[in-house]
Formats: C-alpha cells, structure tokens, sequence
C-alpha cells in the first residue's frame, strides 16, 4: 500500500517591534518576569486595546513579498479559550478577514526542482504569556512579559508532501521574514514557531485524510522528526484497520515521538466573534504602494541576479543569498574588488564562512569587514600572494592584526616573483637531488610535483605554484 | 431552535460557568428563547448587504511603535492572590 502524505503548516513569527500589537509595552526578550505587562496586557477591565501602526506595515510587507492580496478592510475577533497565560480569556486574532491572504512562495527541493506552496493567509494576532510549570509549591507561574507581543501567523495550503518539503517551505518563510526586516527569526526565544497539520491518505484518492495537529514546533529538526513520527504512527493506525482520531498532539523531542495534548480535547470550540473593542483596519492602497517601493529585491530575485551579473553558480548564488546581510557582504567585497567576484564568493562562502561558524557569529558580527577581505582578495587576485599564504594572512587578519597588506608588508609574505631568485633555488633544490631529478629527466613526471614542493619549502610558500612549474620543466625537461 | 440539555452543559463548561443540574432545564428556556429572537433576524433578506463587523462607522485607529509603558509590577501584584519571584502564582497547569 502506497500512502500519500498531506501537510499544511501555521507559522508563528513575532514581529519585531519595539512595543506590543495593542500596548506601549516594551517585547525586549528576557527582562524580569511581569515587567513589561501592562494593565493592557494583564486584561483589567476598563482598558482598550490601541493598534500598533509598526504591525499593520510589516503584515503588508510580507503580503507583499508572497504575492498576497493586501485586504482593504480587515477585522479582528476574540478567540476564546481559558488559560493562565492568558488574562482577558481571550486571544485577540483574526479570523474572517484576515490583513493579507492568497499569495504564494516556491520552495527548492533536493533534486533541484522548483515547487510552489501556496500561502492561504496570514493574520495578526497577540501572542499569550509564558507559564512555568517547575515546581511552585505545587502551582504554576505566570509571566506575562510576552502577552500582547505581535505576531504574524502564515497559514500554507496543504500542498507539501514530505516532512523535507516542510522543513524548505519553513525555512525559506524563516528567510524571508528575516530578509524583510520584520522579524529576528529566533527559535530559541521563541520568536518563529510553526504548527504542522498532518495526514495521509493513500495514493491517488482526491479527498484528504483526518488530520492532527502537531503544536509548537520550534526547531526545523523538529518539524523534519515530528512529521516524520507522525506519518509513521498514521499508517501503523491506518493499516492495522484503525481510524485517525483528529486531535491536537504535542512532541516529545527526548521520545521522539507524538501524543496527544490532555487540555486541548474540548478547547478546540473556540468561539471567535468580531471584538468591539477594535474598529477595522482600513488600508489605502497609497500605503500598500508606498511600502511596495520601499521592498528590498527578494531573496530569488538576488539570487538569480547574482548568478547572471557575477557569473557564479545557482548553488553558490544560493548560499550568497542565504540571508541580506550576507548578500550585502558578499556585494561589498565585490565593490572593493570587482574584477574578482568568483574569488571573492569562495573566500565568503569558505575562509569567512568556517570563521565565523568557529567562533558562532552571525556575518553582521564578523572580525573582518567587507572592505578588508575585498584587501586581501585583491592581493589574491594581482598575485602578490598565493592563495596558500592568503589563508594565513586571513587568520592574522581574523585575530585583529590588520589589514592584509600591513600583515603581508610586517610578515614578508609577499610572493617571490623575481626570475632570477626563484632559479636560483630550483638549481639548489635540483642539485639537493640528483637521482629524482634523473628520473625526472627520464621522464617520471610524478616527480615534478615533488621538485614544486621543495620549492615551496624552501620559499616557505611565498613562491607561485605555477611559475614553479615552468622554471623546474625549464631545467629538467 | 432550541438547546439541548447536554448543549447547555458544553456551553457552561466552555465560559466556566457552573450551572447546576437544577438549573439547566431552566437555562435551557432562556437560551433557547434567544436564539427564537436570532432565527427572527435570520429570515431577513440580507443579500447584498455587506457584513457589519462594528456598529461604529469608522476605522481603526492606529498609534506609533513607541514604548510608552514603564514597569508597574509591583502596583498591579498588589492585586493578585499569591505572587513569587515576580511572577504569579496559579493553580497548577498540568500540560
């Protein structure tokens, strides 16, 4: 029996914002438990909710970048459920109209295929507070420090098919939401956090299986197990005559595997109604222009561009865009040296690449500018050192000692391009070994590699390779 | 229309009410009553008219991304039953 797997996935993303979606509440992450809750937040009667103008905009921005329609007039609804965590009883979201919806964006699977997931909509909505359940002489604690933290929930069509096509759908959405500026992306606090609807059907039947819902995903290694547990457990079900049982469930990272959440069973009535609290959001289509002029060139469209202007490959073109800021560093090497962009790819992708994934820096934090490595690149480029002695230049550089000609200039490494000089130490090296050099003459051409080496030894790398070469085939050959 | 007993039950457990088992039947009346008023409103021919999501003819006004809040925890904890290490305390949440 073959099965077809069916998979919708709802993203969370905090917004980054300097205040909450309805307060003037600062979302700084990780300030002292409840100081950053206002009585807006804490849900004390009497307040009212004001809309963040800063939330309205990012929405639009990424309706924008996905092809989504901008709704001209959306509205928010209560949903409504009891929590600790969640003062008013009720979540302000949306539910009807939602700010922006029917838009799309195309993932890139393994074999290098091109799919388009469609993007059903995306909705603004309050994120609830933090309960810590360690033990409070047997009860649980409330921060409501997050409360009312803007978030944006991106809603897909069901259109992926295999736990790797979500996690690519997941990540070019965590791309893309960083590219724009409009959220930080970070799992670890919490900030991008995805639900994933799951279910199987057998191949070639049109109508969908029962679905669960796996809650609060909050790494792409657990979207890929999850998923991936899930289907498993679906077709065990399916199989041994039994039915899926809609319903919430929740994973377990150190089992590995899924279960169903106790609380949610009933919780899923959730009762939404318009809030009379919150007049809708009326967009003219001057904003939605203004802020359309003001997108920064997508990550596709940057890549592509970077492949044809710069003549790199897709692949590489990729990892360059992997995120703006390493696009814009990528660009500014390229300025400083712009007869050399291919060198310059690989000295980003590679030497700057490792470093900064050894000392687990993000680009913006690297210990050497954009400008720098376009120095020493250009070094490179002109010969004035092999790419051999540029890696050690790099690490100088890396550990602060200057740029690349003051660390080549105060180490001597620049490359010995004087004829004369470089004979010289071949007819040493030659007649350091008479019987590789005999042999080399009679034609072992293995050799020759050799007689470069010893070169190089001797000129402790500051030689060219290639010149190497010539003079030594020059003489033996 | 009318509720259901059981339907009345899932509707208190849902808002928290505690509504005895004497009072259901009586609950059960008046929502249903209600809901004879809305199946009214239902019979009007609303083709064409454009769902009202506020009474107010107006749009939403927005306010500028500004920290405008300073910590008041200590007043609003005044307020709670139980609090520790600034957080409150409630009954535990078992997940």
């Amino acid at each position: 029996m073959t099965w077809e797997t069916v998979i919708g996935l709802e993203i969370h993303t905090q917004l980054a914002t300097r205040s909450k979606i309805f307060s003037g509440s600062a979302t700084t992450y990780g300030a002292a438990p409840n100081t950053q809750a206002s009585l807006i937040d804490l849900g004390y009667p009497g307040v009212l909710p004001v809309l963040n103008a800063e939330v309205v905009r990012m929405a639009i921005r990424f309706g924008l970048a996905t092809g989504c329609t901008i709704a001209p007039r959306s509205i928010f609804a209560r949903k409504n459920y009891f929590y600790p965590d969640l003062p008013k009883g009720y979540q302000i979201s949306q539910y009807e109209l939602p700010i922006v919806h029917g838009g799309h964006l195309d993932i890139e699977l393994a074999d290098g295929a091109r799919k388009r997931i469609g993007i059903t909509r995306a909705h603004l909505e309050e994120d609830a507070g933090k309960s810590l359940h360690e033990d409070y002489h047997g009860m649980t604690g409330v921060d409501l420090n997050r409360a009312g933290t803007p978030l944006i929930e991106i809603v897909s069509e069901p259109d992926m098919r295999s736990a790797e096509e979500a996690v690519a759908y997941m990540r070019r959405i965590h791309q893309l939401v960083r590219w724009l500026g409009i959220s930080d992306g970070n799992m670890q606090e919490g900030s991008f956090r995805c639900d994933a609807n799951v279910s199987i059907r057998r191949q070639g039947e049109p109508k969908l299986g029962t679905r669960t819902e796996i809650k609060n995903l909050n790494s792409f290694r657990f979207v890929d197990r999850a998923i991936r547990f899930e289907v498993e457990r679906q077709i065990e079900v399916l199989e041994d005559g039994g039915r899926v049982v809609q319903e919430t469930r929740l994973y377990d990272p150190d089992a590995d595997a899924t279960r169903p959440m106790r609380s949610k069973e009933e919780a899923n009535d959730y009762r939404y109604f318009p809030d009379p609290d919150l007049l809708p959001v009326v967009i003219e289509d001057a904003l939605i222009e203004q802020l359309r002029s003001t997108l920064p060139e997508l990550p596709e469209a940057r890549r592509a561009r970077l492949g044809t202007q710069f003549g790199l490959s897709d692949y590489d073109a990729g990892v360059l865009t992997a995120s703006r800021e390493v696009a814009d560093y990528f660009e500014a090497v390229v300025a400083s040296v712009p007869s050399a962009p291919k060198l310059a790819a690989n000295w980003v992708m590679g030497e700057l690449g490792g470093a900064l994934n050894r000392d687990g820096l993000e680009i913006g934090a690297s210990r050497i500018d954009a400008a720098a490595l376009g120095g020493l690149v250009a070094r490179i480029e002109d010969e004035t050192i092999s790419g051999k002695i540029a890696k050690e230049v790099f690490e100088a550089m890396w550990a602060g000692e200057g740029s690349a000609d003051a660390i080549i200039e105060a180490k001597g490494l620049r490359q010995i391009t004087d004829t004369g000089a470089l004979e010289a130490i071949v007819d040493e090296v030659i007649a350091a070994n008479p019987s590789q050099a005999d042999e080399l003459r009679a034609g072992k051409d293995k050799l020759l590699g050799f007689f470069v080496g010893q070169v190089m030894k001797r000129t402790q790398g500051k030689a060219n390779p290639g010149q190497v070469n010539a003079l030594i085939r020059a003489r033996l050959k | 229309m009318s509720l259901s007993h059981d339907d009345v039950r899932k509707i208190a457990r849902l808002a928290r009410l505690n509504v005895s088992d004497a009072e259901v039947a009586e609950v059960a009346d008046k929502l249903s009553s209600i809901l004879g008023m809305v199946g009214q409103l239902q019979a009007t021919n609303t083709a064409g008219v454009a769902p009202m999501a506020h009474p107010l003819d107006a749009a939403q006004r927005l306010r500028p991304d500004e920290v405008t809040e300073s910590d008041a925890r200590d007043a609003y904890q005044a307020n709670a039953p139980q609090v520790e290490n600034g957080l409150y305390l409630v009954p535990r949440v078992i997940e």
